[in-house]
């Protein structure tokens, strides 16, 4: 008999109060007990409605049977049999958009917790579980991955085990890519990214860091050593305000911001050599999960003010819902409706504030959101002295300039068909440097597409 | 990956060389560009500008002045020794092919910068001559180097204690007024010796190139904190540079930009890990 309670086991978490001041992980995670009477309340539907809304297809039913008969280790060999990170995808992963939006339970009631139990079982593992020596048989092709996010580290995980030689190229110093520089330590601890970099190593796949194609290596040199390449560079340009100002000390891109922090450790300095500069007010400008990120960091630095400035309403914003609240808990404070114009500086060119002009909201756009239309003569000035902007990252056009014949679109994405076949033969692209930015498992998605469609073309 | 350092030599009191076995930038480096190492795990990433490469032995030499914590403390490392990173060749070549007679300026450390651009034009049969600037006479690098580069050398000091006083500013003025007919002139140094160059060069229309060294984390137009404004917009010094024109920057932001970590530079240096004794802090 499942269990019919209509609510999710809560995930315990650090107190708001105390988290604001760490970097220790936001969400400890679910008990053995708790994974368990989660896990129960799935109804196992014939259907698999779950499913349908995973990017990589994870058997969802069938691990939450597992982990209800506490067989945690089974439950975990179930999920990576499509999930090459179920670490990272528990944890940073919009359940409520994939797979639990169609779960039958959220009908009445809320849906199983679905990424809460997925993350459970990757932990158990972690910490109890042995590696199985998996028997691959080489087939003697040889495979390049440009990129270690997401997207490369999937297609890298598949590739391999399918038999192929596998080299990732990464220009940073480390692998992982946005899941290292990016997303924050107390949402996804780097020594579980570490974790399952390690395992792809232990299969066999080579890393080579400090490798910038375009730049290092060329794509067409890769097209020498390699029988295919998969291209998952992601979208590491930042996008800024445009707006006057723009170049004051004290402003930021949002991959600067977190860079220092999570790649880099800038928040241990000087025990680490980068420093990151934080100040006592501090504005992030943008919506998203990026900009919270920036902005609960920026309160983990000790700012005593941290605003996200967003020109929409609430219900627009497009973070994830708990990022959103865990903002707040945090006291993190939301001006919405308010739209930058221009950023002011003292004599030595210092941030010291910046002109905002409200916004209301008109007819739904393109986007479907409603508009935000300026209110007239309604600018003002809000006292700051660090400033983050946050409102997106394009591809990074490297690749895309040193490469002859591969087609990008207006906004510089590398053009790829649903399998992720590009305009060069052999060559195959995934994630957000096709999509423009988006999320970790879309990314992870098209990193196992692609990978399926390479081991066809190659084993033709 | 570790990076061996085969060669250091002093040049001279505060300014070292070392050569750095990384056959794949080797390969690939031309004059202009730059890498970004880490000495270690704890280390920063430093964007160093390439001032020498061998393709054939397959490494990369870089001049470094002991100035800040990750610069003192390859000080203190050793031929032999290992750094972490070392990634490149970053950011455009300086587009040299078009120069039939260039004057080549080199403010104190830029000397190794530039020189490069002057081997290159060198190399392709352009007429060099090379105006180098120090404070004075013991501070002098690459007097040999430069000599068998360029078709004239001038070296000039803030104190006059090489024989000749003066800013580089003052001997390019010479030059000119002189009716050396410079197709470029390409400034390389402190960022307040690269703006008195181009107002200079402002006076007599010389198109002037400048290498900007703004602090950067990735060095691949992923942080955006190397910005520099050029002519109204903002350009990455990492992908879009780091040369530029130099009549159109900003100097003024530049400079303003140049300060940001100063403070935290510091710090670094006194509180920051050890790395010579391996003592917790610098001061400990």
């Amino acid at each position: 008999m499942p269990n019919m309670s209509l609510t999710k086991n809560p995930m315990p978490a650090q107190a708001p109060d105390v988290r604001n001041k760490n970097f220790l992980e936001v969400a400890t995670g679910y008990t053995e007990d708790m994974a368990v009477d989660e896990a129960q309340r799935c109804l196992n539907c014939k259907n698999r409605p779950c499913m349908t809304g995973c990017p990589v297809a994870v058997k969802i039913p069938e691990f939450l049977a597992l982990v209800a008969e506490r067989k945690f280790e089974k439950a975990y060999e179930k999920i990576t049999e499509t999930n090459a990170l179920p670490a990272v995808c528990g944890r940073v992963c919009p359940q409520e958009k994939q797979c639990e939006s169609k779960c039958v339970r959220g009908i009445k009631g809320e849906p199983v917790g679905i990424g809460r139990v997925e993350r459970f079982v990757a932990d158990y593992h972690i910490k109890n579980g042995k590696e199985k020596a998996i028997e691959i048989k080489k087939n003697g092709k040889r495979v390049a991955v440009v990129g270690s996010g997401p997207s490369g580290l999937t297609a890298a995980g598949d590739l391999v085990k399918l038999g192929y030689d596998v080299t990732i190229f990464e220009a940073f110093h480390t692998a992982g890519g946005v899941l290292m520089y990016g997303i924050p330590e107390f949402r996804l601890p780097k020594n579980i990214v570490q974790k399952e970099i390690d395992k792809l190593k232990n299969l066999g796949v080579k890393i080579e860091t400090n490798t910038i194609i375009g730049k290092t290596l060329m794509v067409d040199e890769l097209e020498e050593q390699f029988d295919a390449i998969y291209i998952g560079t992601g979208a590491g340009l930042p996008s800024f305000l445009k707006i006057e100002g723009e170049a004051l000390n004290g402003v930021y891109s949002a991959n600067e911001f977190l860079t220092r922090i999570n790649l880099m450790k800038g928040y241990k300095f000087p025990e680490y050599d980068t420093p990151v500069y934080c100040g006592k007010n501090v504005a992030v400008f943008g919506g998203g999960n990026v900009a919270m990120d920036a902005a609960r960091c920026a309160k983990r630095l000790g700012a005593e003010n941290v605003y996200i400035v967003y020109r929409r309403g609430k219900e627009e914003l497009p973070a994830r819902k708990e990022e959103v609240e865990h903002a707040e808990e945090e006291g993190i404070q939301f001006k919405l409706l308010e739209n930058p114009t221009k950023f002011i500086g003292d004599e030595n060119g210092w941030l010291k504030g910046v002109e905002l002009l409200s916004m209301e909201l008109g007819e739904p756009d393109a986007s479907g959101r409603r508009r935000p239309v300026e209110v007239k003569g309604s600018e003002h000035i809000l006292d700051i002295d660090t400033a983050v902007i946050a409102i997106g990252q394009t591809p990074n056009p490297l690749i895309k300039k040193t490469t002859k014949g591969l087609e990008t679109n207006a906004k510089g994405c590398i053009v790829a068909d649903d399998l992720g076949a590009t305009s060069i033969e052999n060559i195959y692209a995934g994630g957000d440097v096709v999509t423009g930015a988006a999320t970790v498992i879309l990314a992870m998605g098209a990193g196992k597409t692609a990978a399926a469609a390479i081991h066809e073309k190659l084993s033709k | 990956m570790s990076y061996k350092i085969v060669r250091k030599e002093d040049l001279n009191p505060q300014v070292f060389l070392m050569e750095i076995e990384a056959p794949l930038v080797a390969k690939k480096a031309e004059p202009g560009q730059f890498v970004i190492l880490r000495i270690d795990e704890f280390g920063e990433r430093v964007p160093f500008t390439v001032s020498d490469f061998d393709r054939e032995k397959g490494t990369v030499t870089i001049i470094i002045q002991a100035v800040g914590k990750t610069t003192k403390d390859l000080a203190a490392m050793k031929a032999g020794e290992s750094i972490l990173d070392f990634a490149g060749p970053l950011g455009m070549p300086t587009p040299l092919d078009h120069i039939k007679k260039a004057a080549i300026i080199g403010g104190g450390l830029g000397t190794a910068i530039a020189y490069p651009q002057a081997k290159k034009l060198k190399s392709l049969g352009a007429d060099v001559t090379v105006i180098t600037g120090f404070r004075n006479k013991e501070l002098i690098i690459l007097e040999d180097e430069m000599k068998a580069v360029s078709n004239k050398l001038i070296i000039t000091t803030d104190d006059g204690s090489n024989g000749l006083q003066g800013f580089v500013t003052d001997r390019l003025k010479e030059e000119i007024e002189a009716g050396e007919k410079f197709d470029e002139v390409i400034a390389i140094g402190p960022l307040v010796m690269m703006r008195a160059v181009c107002r200079v060069t402002e006076q007599y229309n010389i198109p002037t190139t400048v290498s900007m060294n703004p602090v950067m984390i990735d060095g691949t137009g992923m942080c955006g904190g190397c910005r520099v404004i050029v002519g109204g917009e903002t350009k990455f010094a990492c992908v879009d540079g780091p040369d530029f024109d130099g009549h159109k920057i900003d100097w003024d932001a530049a400079l303003k930009r140049s300060q940001m970590f100063k403070p935290y530079e510091k710090r670094s240096c006194e509180e920051g890990r050890c790395r010579i004794t391996g003592k917790e802090h610098c001061n400990a």
